[in-house]
């Protein structure tokens, strides 16, 4: 464990001082303050909805687009994620040049990630894994929907993953 | 029109659409893209089983799951109601390899011929089913997040170590397809 991100300012109610473990939690990634009645939530689900037929259409879930994208042989996935980035990059870049309220007028925000050696690692075994099932989390939904019944196993397998990396997450080097 | 939607989308309309979603969530509710925390958020809510990390306020959490469910339901409408009429086309190359592991079925997106039930029980297919899903849900966790939050979020907003992850990334699925899975799959 370095030293070197203790000068990360934390939330007062945080009492988790490990800011490198800290950095892999996701617990903050609901960012808004609000509190909205459950239906609300529904418009995250026609979010997903867009997103699912998205990646059916663009054969993103396609196992063989996958191998392709590995064996250099097509250019597809690398122009998907790319243009993502840079249409991503250039809506926030909007955003906090013009500081864009979200719709019930909050100030949209930022949490900077933190550096530990997850990143590699876990990045290292995620790309393994990817490039197996061909398919990283959200293409697994996705597959599941348009009726790869299998995929459920590897979902509940993923799942077992995450859970098994909770059990383990302090043995683990961070 | 309808002729075009059918066919398969190219990268530069799918790839803009992916990162619209970046500041759509962020505008909608200030959620920051991300999938594979909805895995965690399972955890959390179905087995806990007082492990520290997944000791939180998962509920409010809960618009991930909405999101998830709705790539599920995203998937069964590009599916089934604007399903591609033609078999998936393949590079050449790829093809040629496939079919020296008897891959050559391309009626699906999902091999039918690695990824059914029928295969969990084999070796290949436990390795690729059961073992390949554990490591997707081990290393994106470790991670600290899969392509969506690392490769779009994460470099969206300009994040060097989501850098370093998406890099990671790139070099274990490199390494895997062209040096360890052509094993598997001649299993």
């Amino acid at each position: 464990m370095s030293t070197t991100n203790n000068n990360t300012a934390a939330a007062p109610v945080e009492l988790n001082t490990d800011f490198e473990v800290r950095s892999l939690d996701t617990m903050c990634v609901n960012e808004s303050h609000l509190e909205h009645q459950w239906w609300h939530n529904f418009k995250y689900m026609a979010v997903g909805i867009a997103f699912g037929i998205v990646f059916v259409k663009a054969e993103i879930i396609s196992w063989f687009r996958i191998q392709e994208m590995f064996r250099l042989q097509s250019f597809h996935m690398f122009g998907v994620i790319g243009s993502a980035v840079l249409v991503g990059a250039l809506s926030v870049w909007l955003i906090r040049q013009f500081n864009i309220k979200t719709i019930y007028g909050e100030t949209i925000e930022f949490h900077p990630k933190t550096f530990n050696k997850g990143q590699i690692f876990g990045g290292l075994l995620f790309g393994f894994g990817w490039a197996i099932t061909g398919a990283c989390p959200g293409p697994l939904f996705a597959q599941i929907g348009s009726g790869g019944v299998a995929v459920a196993i590897t979902l509940l397998s993923a799942t077992a993953g995450t859970w098994v990396y909770g059990l383990v997450r302090e043995k683990l080097p961070h | 029109m309808m002729e075009t939607i059918l066919q398969p989308w190219p990268w530069y309309v799918a790839g803009p659409l992916i990162g619209l979603t970046v500041p759509i969530l962020l505008l909608i509710g200030n959620k920051a893209f991300g999938i594979s925390s909805s895995l965690r958020h399972m955890c959390a809510a179905c087995l806990p089983a007082g492990i520290p990390f997944f000791k939180y306020e998962w509920k409010k959490e809960v618009w991930n799951l909405f999101f998830v469910a709705g790539i599920i339901l995203g998937g069964f409408v590009g599916a089934y109601w604007l399903a591609n009429p033609d078999p998936v086309v393949i590079h050449p190359k790829l093809a040629e390899e496939l079919a020296t592991y008897g891959i050559t079925d391309y009626s699906s997106m999902i091999p039918q011929q690695l990824f059914t039930l029928e295969n969990i029980l084999t070796l290949k297919g436990f390795l690729m089913m059961v073992v390949g899903g554990f490591i997707v849900g081990f290393g994106t966790r470790y991670a600290g997040g899969c392509t969506s939050g690392h490769s779009i979020m994460g470099l969206s907003t300009l994040q060097w170590p989501s850098l370093v992850a998406t890099c990671c990334f790139m070099a274990g699925g490199f390494i895997m397809a062209n040096l360890i899975l052509p094993f598997i799959l001649k299993l």
